[in-house]
C-alpha cells in the first residue's frame, strides 16, 4: 500500500569530533563504539520512543572495513541493545554517507515501508585513512574517464579556484577564519553542547577520559597564521589546512519519522523534509556538486534560493563553500550560512557529516522562529552533490 | 615499606592512570583513576606494595589539588580489580610482614573515603577482595549491569576482607547482607554475585548498562556532585538487635559447615560485629591483626595452595602428553543405559555437541536411557539454561542401539556397565569388533585394572581409565588413568576430552581404586573398624569433625551406597590385605539391604545399631580413632606415591579437593598431616617442604 507521508526530523546529536592520528581523542576508541554511543543517547534522549518501534538502522560509512565493516547499521543496532526485531545496514556515498542515510529511510518513511528510523554516519580517519583499501579501476585514467587529480580531493579544490579566479586563497583565509570565529561563538553560547553526547575515551597508557568538546576547532586562527600555512596539493596554490576541513574521527545519527507516528508517540518533529536531491559533476571539480543539487531540490520543492532562510553548508573546502555562494549570488558573510561556523573548525569525518549539518539547521530553526525554510548541502567526492530542504516547524507562520 | 615489596618481587604492577575529566553538565572536573596492569582482562589487575604505593602517589597528586569537583576510579576493560596479589601474599615470612601488608592497603585505601571531594568508584568489570574494598572506600558506587563476579573470597581462601571489607560493608549494605558476601558465599563454593545482584543488595547506588556504562556513571556522578542526584543511606548501625540477629545467624552456619576448622570465618564474624561500634581506626587496626594472624596461620597457606592447584595445576596436568597428539571426537559411544550411563550421554552431548549413542541389549532399559536424557534436556529447558532450539539439537544427538553397529564410526566409546572384570572384557572386545583401529575405549570403573580389561584386545593401546565422581555433572574430578600399554595419542585424547566436559583431570597409574576411593576407602576402613571394635557409631563418626570434611565417614558410606563401599573394600583387600580389612558388619548391612546407618531422619537407624554392636567390646576413643585415620591416611599417601600412582602429592590433595571436596585449608591431605605432624610421626618425613602450603620456615 503505497502512501506519501510527511517525514520528519525528530532529533539529532553526535561524538564530540576528534582529530585523527595517535594524539587523538578517538586514537584508541573503535568506530563501531561511536556509533553505538549515539544510537543510545537518541533513544535516551527520546523516552518517547520504544526501542521495538525503530523500523530501520542506516549507518553510513566510506570505508566499510574493520570495525566500520561488518554491516555497521545492524551490528550497531545490535551492540547499543536495541531489540533484535531491528534491521539495520550500511550505507555510502563517501562524505554524503549519513546524509544519504536521512533521505534513503525518509523515501521508506514516505513509501509507508517504515514508522521511524534511525539513520547517521560515522568516519574514523584515524582507523581507516582515505582511500584504504580502495582499487581504482584503470579504465578511469585510460579512458580519460576522469582527471587524475580527481580522486585527491585538495586537487579537486586547486582546480575549483582555477575555475573560479575571483576566489582568492584571501578570500578562502577570511572565510575560514571567519568559520572558527562562529563556531568559538556558538561553543560559548552553549549551543553546540546541547547535542553533542560525551563519549568515553581510552588509551592504554593514559586510561580512561570523556571527550566532552570538540577537539579540532582551533579559536584564534588569524589571516597571518593562515596566511603561513604550506600549500600541501601544489606548489603556490591555494588550499591549505588552514581553509579545508582536517582529517578527523566522529559519529552522528538522528531519529526521522512519519510526521503522524512522530506525533503519536509524542516525539517532538523539528523540521519537515520538503525535498532533496543528488547531481553528479565533474569528479575534478567534485567541490561545485552542491550547485546543481541544490537547483534541484529548489525545483523539486517549488522555491527559490531566496526562500531559504538558513544554510547549512558542509565546509570540506572554503572555496567549495565560496563557489556555492558566487553561484546563487550570496555574500561571503551572509548571516544565513553556516551560523555556528562549519567543518573547516568542526571537522569533517566523512561519512558523519551530513546529519551534523541537519542537527545543527534543526537547532538554528528553534532560535529562528521567523524562519521558515533552511537547506543541508553538502559535496561528495566522484564528483557528486547533495541537498535536502526542510521546513521548520516551529515556525512562527505555521501558528 | 620496602620490606614487603622486596617480598614481592615478580609483581604484576596495577598502575593508577590518572586523566581529569570534565563531568558533563557543568560539574567541575573529576581526576579519574584508571587501574590497569597493562595486561588484557586474562590477566586481571591485583594488589601488591608497588599498585598500593602508585596509587598512593596518585592520591597525594590529587589531594594537593583544588581545583578538583571530585574523584574517580574504575577499572580497565572488563576487569575493575580482583583483590591482593596472592601469590605474593605466600611469601610472606613474618608476622610484622603480615602487618605492613595489612596496614599499606588500609593507608592507601582509606584516603578515597577521606578526601576533600567525594570519590566515585565506577565498578565496570569484576571486583573482588581487595578490588571490592577499593570501591568500598569510595563514596559513592555506580556497578555496570554486565559485571559477571563480583565477591570477597577471602574466606573462601581462609582469609579476612582485610583491606576495609569487614568494617565499611555492613554499615553500607547491612550485616545480613554483608555476611552473605562476605561468609556466605565464600563458603558456599566461592559463590559470587553479578552486578545486578550487588545493585540490589545495595554495593553501589547506581547501576547502567555496559554499552556506555562509563559516560552514565560520570553523567550521574556529575548529577550527584550538583546536589540534583542525592544518594541516602540507611543507619544500620543504629538497630543493635538486628544487627547481633545477624552475627549471631551467621556463626551458626559456619559452625555448621566448618565446625570451627578454619579460623578464618570465625575471625570475619568476630569483625563483622566489632563494625558496629568500632570507628575506622580501631575497625581497621583490628582487621590488620586478623589479617596478620591467618597469613601467619597454616590454615590460609594451605588454602591458598589449594587454590593455586585448582587454577593453576588442575588446567595443566601433570603428566599428561602434548595436546597436539589428541584425535577429533566427533561421535561417543556409551556402553549401559543405566542411570551413570545415561548420566554420561547427557554429559557428552551438552558439552561435545557431537552425537552420543546409548547401547543396551534391552529395549525397555535403552528407552528409560534415553528418556532420562530427553528429560533432563527438558529440565534444563524448564529452567531456561538452554534455549528451545538447543534442546530440540540436544535430544536429537542422543539416540539408543540395542547393537553394538551404531559405533562403527564412533571415536570415543566409554563403558558404564557392571563392575565386573569378565563383562568389561568382553564388551570391550565386542566394541572392537565394530570401531575403527583408532577409536579409544574408555572405561568408568571406579577400581578394576584397566591394563587387564585392554590385555586380550587387537589394539589394548586404546584402552584408557576415565572415573567420574557421582554426580558426574557436579564433581569436577577426572582420574585419568593409564594402563602398560595405552599410548600418547589415546591419553592427549582423553585429556582433551575431559577438557571439554570441563572437567579437571589428573593423570593416575593403573592402580588398585586410582586415588580417591583408595585413600577415602582407608580412612572409612579405620573409622568403620573402630565401630566394629566397639566405639559408637556416634563417636567413631565425629572424630575427625575437626578436618571440616563436607561430610562425615558414615554420611560419605550412605551417599556411595554400602554395596559400592563394599565393594571398593574387598577389590582394596585383595591388593593390600594386610591395610585394608572388610568389614563384616558392613558385609551384614549390605545383606540387611540398609541404605545406611542412618535413618530418614538422621537418627541412628537401630537395626544399623544392631549390627554393628558388639558385646562388651570397648573400642578406641574419638581421639585415637582420629589418630589411626590420619595416621592410615599418612601411610596409604606415601605408598602410594612411592609406588608412583600419581607424579606427586599435589595431585593427590587435588584429587581430594576435587573428587572428594576436601576442604583449601587443608589443603586436601598431605598439608594438613604435615602440619599436624602425623606425616613426620608415620613417615619420618614430610609431603611437602614447609612454605609450599604452610608458613615458611
Amino acid at each position: 500500500m503505497p502512501s506519501s507521508r510527511d517525514v520528519v526530523f525528530v532529533d539529532g546529536v553526535r561524538t564530540p569530533f576528534g582529530r585523527s592520528g595517535p594524539k587523538g581523542l578517538y586514537a584508541e576508541t573503535r568506530a563501531d563504539d561511536l556509533v553505538v554511543r549515539v544510537i543510545r543517547e537518541l533513544m535516551r534522549r527520546n523516552p518517547g520512543l520504544p526501542p521495538e518501534r525503530v523500523d530501520e538502522v542506516a549507518i553510513a560509512a566510506t570505508t566499510q572495513i574493520g570495525d566500520q565493516g561488518l554491516t555497521i547499521g545492524r551490528s550497531a543496532a545490535v551492540l547499543a541493545g536495541l531489540p533484535k526485531s531491528v534491521p539495520g545496514y550500511a550505507i555510502d556515498r563517501m562524505c554524503a554517507g549519513a546524509m544519504t542515510a536521512v533521505t534513503s529511510v525518509a523515501g521508506g518513511i514516505a513509501f509507508g515501508a517504515y514508522d521511524v528510523a534511525i539513520a547517521g554516519g560515522v568516519e574514523h580517519m584515524g582507523r581507516h585513512p582515505m582511500g584504504e583499501g580502495v582499487d581504482p579501476n584503470p579504465r578511469f585514467l585510460s579512458e580519460k574517464l576522469v582527471d587524475g587529480s580527481a580522486l585527491i580531493m585538495g586537487m579537486t579544490a586547486e582546480n575549483l579556484h582555477d575555475r573560479y579566479p575571483e576566489i582568492s586563497k584571501e578570500r578562502a583565509d577570511a572565510y575560514a577564519v571567519a568559520s572558527q570565529e562562529k563556531v568559538a561563538k556558538a561553543y560559548a553560547d552553549g549551543r553546540i553542547q546541547l547535542d553533542l553526547v560525551p563519549t568515553a575515551t581510552r588509551k592504554a597508557a593514559e586510561g580512561w577520559g570523556l571527550a566532552t568538546e570538540d577537539e579540532p576547532p582551533r579559536p584564534g586562527t588569524t589571516m597571518a597564521g593562515l596566511a603561513a600555512l604550506k600549500t600541501p596539493f601544489r606548489p603556490h596554490g591555494r588550499v591549505t589546512a588552514g581553509n579545508a576541513a582536517g582529517l578527523n574521527d566522529g559519529a552522528t545519527g538522528c531519529v526521522v519519522a512519519a510526521a503522524d507516528v512522530a506525533a503519536e508517540l509524542g516525539l517532538t518533529a523539528r523540521m519537515r523534509l520538503v525535498s532533496y536531491a543528488f547531481a553528479g559533476v565533474d569528479p575534478e571539480v567534485m567541490g561545485v556538486g552542491p550547485i546543481p543539487s541544490t537547483e534541484r531540490a529548489l525545483r523539486l520543492a517549488g522555491l527559490t534560493i531566496d526562500d531559504l532562510g538558513l544554510i547549512e553548508i558542509n565546509e570540506a573546502f572554503a572555496v567549495q563553500v565560496l563557489a556555492f555562494l558566487s553561484h546563487f549570488g550570496i555574500p561571503d558573510d551572509d548571516p544565513r550560512v553556516n551560523p555556528y561556523g562549519g567543518a573547516i573548525a568542526f571537522g569533517h569525518p566523512l561519512a558523519s557529516s551530513g546529519v551534523r549539518l541537519m542537527t545543527q539547521l534543526a537547532r538554528q530553526f528553534g532560535d529562528r522562529p521567523d524562519v521558515r525554510y533552511g537547506v543541508t548541502t553538502m559535496c561528495v567526492g566522484m564528483g557528486m552533490g547533495g541537498t535536502v530542504i526542510w521546513e521548520n516547524l516551529a515556525w512562527e507562520g505555521a501558528k | 615499606m620496602s620490606g614487603i615489596t622486596e617480598i614481592f618481587d615478580d609483581e604484576v604492577v596495577t598502575h593508577a592512570l590518572v586523566r581529569d575529566v570534565a563531568l558533563p553538565g557543568g560539574a567541575g572536573t573529576m581526576a579519574l583513576i584508571t587501574l590497569d596492569n597493562g595486561f588484557d582482562h586474562t590477566k586481571p589487575n591485583t594488589f601488591g606494595p608497588r599498585g598500593l604505593t602508585e596509587l598512593d602517589a596518585a592520591l597525594t597528586a590529587i589531594a594537593a589539588r583544588d581545583d578538583l569537583a571530585a574523584v574517580g576510579v574504575t577499572g580497565k576493560p572488563f576487569i575493575f580489580a580482583v583483590g591482593a596479589d596472592l601469590k605474593g601474599a605466600a611469601l610472606v615470612r613474618t608476622r610484622a610482614q603480615a602487618e605492613e601488608l595489612g596496614r599499606l592497603g588500609h593507608e592507601v585505601f582509606r584516603r578515597l573515603g577521606e578526601l576533600d571531594v567525594p570519590s566515585f568508584a565506577f565498578v565496570n568489570g569484576a571486583a573482588m577482595g581487595g578490588g571490592l574494598e577499593v570501591a568500598l572506600h569510595c563514596t559513592y558506587r555506580t556497578i555496570s549491569s554486565g559485571v559477571p563476579a563480583v565477591a570477597l573470597p577471602e574466606c573462601f581462601l581462609g582469609l579476612v576482607p582485610g583491606w576495609g571489607g569487614t568494617q565499611l560493608l555492613p554499615r553500607l549494605i547491612g550485616p545480613a547482607n554483608a555476611l552473605k558476601l562476605i561468609i556466605e558465599n565464600p563458603l558456599s563454593q566461592n559463590r559470587m554475585i553479578k552486578g545486578r545482584e550487588a545493585f540490589r543488595l545495595g554495593v553501589a547506588d547506581a547501576i547502567f548498562e555496559p554499552a556506555d556504562f562509563l559516560e552514565e556513571s560520570l553523567r550521574w556522578a556529575a548529577r550527584v556532585v550538583t546536589g540534583e542526584t542525592a544518594v541516602s543511606r540507611h543507619p544500620f548501625i543504629a538497630d543493635a538487635g538486628a544487627w547481633q540477629a545477624a552475627v549471631d545467624g551467621a556463626r551458626a552456619l559456619v559452625d555448621l559447615k566448618v565446625r570451627g576448622a578454619s579460623p578464618a570465618p570465625y575471625r570475619a564474624l568476630d569483625l563483622v560485629e566489632l563494625a558496629r561500634t568500632a570507628g575506622r581506626d580501631e575497625g581497621f587496626a583490628a582487621e590488620t591483626a586478623a589479617l596478620a594472624d591467618l597469613l601467619m596461620g597454616d590454615e590460609l597457606r594451605a588454602g591458598l595452595y589449594s587454590f593455586d592447584l585448582v587454577q593453576r595445576r588442575a588446567k595443566r596436568p601433570a603428566g599428561a602428553p602434548d595436546r597436539a597428539l589428541a584425535r577429533k571426537v566427533t561421535k561417543v559411544g556409551v556402553v549401559g543405559a543405566g542411570l551413570m550411563a545415561s548420566q554420561l550421554a547427557l554429559l557428552f552431548a551438552r558439552r561435545l555437541e557431537v552425537p552420543v549413542v546409548l547401547t543396551d541389549l534391552d529395549q525397555e532399559r535403552l528407552d528409560k536411557g534415553v528418556g532420562y536424557v530427553r528429560a533432563e534436556v527438558d529440565k534444563l529447558l524448564g529452567k531456561g539454561r538452554i534455549t528451545a532450539d538447543q534442546a530440540n539439537r540436544l535430544k536429537g544427538l542422543v539416540s539408543g542401539s540395542l547393537t553394538k553397529d551404531a559405533f562403527a564410526d564412533a571415536d570415543f566409546v566409554i563403558e558404564a556397565v557392571f563392575e565386573d572384570l569378565e563383562i568389561k572384557k568382553r564388551v570391550f572386545a565386542e566394541v572392537e569388533a565394530v570401531v575403527g583401529p583408532e577409536c579409544v575405549l574408555a572405561t568408568n570403573t571406579s577400581s578394576l585394572p584397566v591394563t587387564a580389561m585392554a590385555a586380550d584386545l587387537w589394539h589394548p593401546e586404546r584402552v584408557v581409565g576415565f572415573h567420574f565422581f557421582n554426580p558426574v555433572a557436579v564433581l569436577p574430578l577426572l582420574e585419568i588413568v593409564r594402563g602398560e600399554r595405552t599410548d600418547d595419542a589415546t591419553l592427549a585424547t582423553a585429556f582433551a576430552v575431559a577438557r571439554t566436559l570441563k572437567k579437571s583431570s589428573v593423570l593416575v597409574k593403573d592402580s588398585p581404586a586410582f586415588v580417591v576411593n583408595r585413600l577415602l576407602t582407608r580412612f572409612m576402613g579405620e573409622v568403620i573398624g573402630a565401630v566394629d571394635e566397639g566405639t559408637p557409631i556416634e563417636t567413631a563418626d565425629h572424630a575427625l569433625d575437626g578436618l571440616g570434611l563436607p561430610m562425615t565417614p558414615f554420611a560419605l558410606l550412605q551417599l556411595v551406597g554400602p554395596a559400592v563401599a563394599l565393594h571398593v573394600a574387598e577389590t582394596l583387600h585383595r591388593a593390600f590385605p594386610d591395610r585394608y580389612r572388610v568389614s563384616a558388619n558392613l558385609a551384614e548391612l549390605v545383606k540387611a539391604g540398609k541404605p545406611g546407618v542412618y535413618a530418614a531422619d538422621l537418627s541412628i537407624d537401630p537395626e544399623a545399631r544392631k549390627i554393628f554392636e558388639r558385646e562388651g567390646g570397648t573400642g578406641p576413643s574419638g581421639e585415637e580413632v582420629r589418630d589411626r585415620a590420619l595416621r592410615a591416611l599418612a601411610e596409604e599417601v606415601r605408598i602410594m606415591l612411592d609406588e608412583k600412582v600419581v607424579a606427586a602429592a599435589e595431585d593427590i590433595d587435588l584429587c581430594m579437593i576435587l573428587g572428594a571436596g576436601w576442604p583449601f585449608h587443608t589443603g586436601g591431605i598431605t598439608p594438613y598431616l604435615d602440619r599436624e605432624g602425623i606425616a613426620k610421626k608415620v613417615n619420618r618425613r614430610r609431603f611437602l617442604q614447609p612454605g609450599v602450603a604452610s608458613v615458611p620456615a
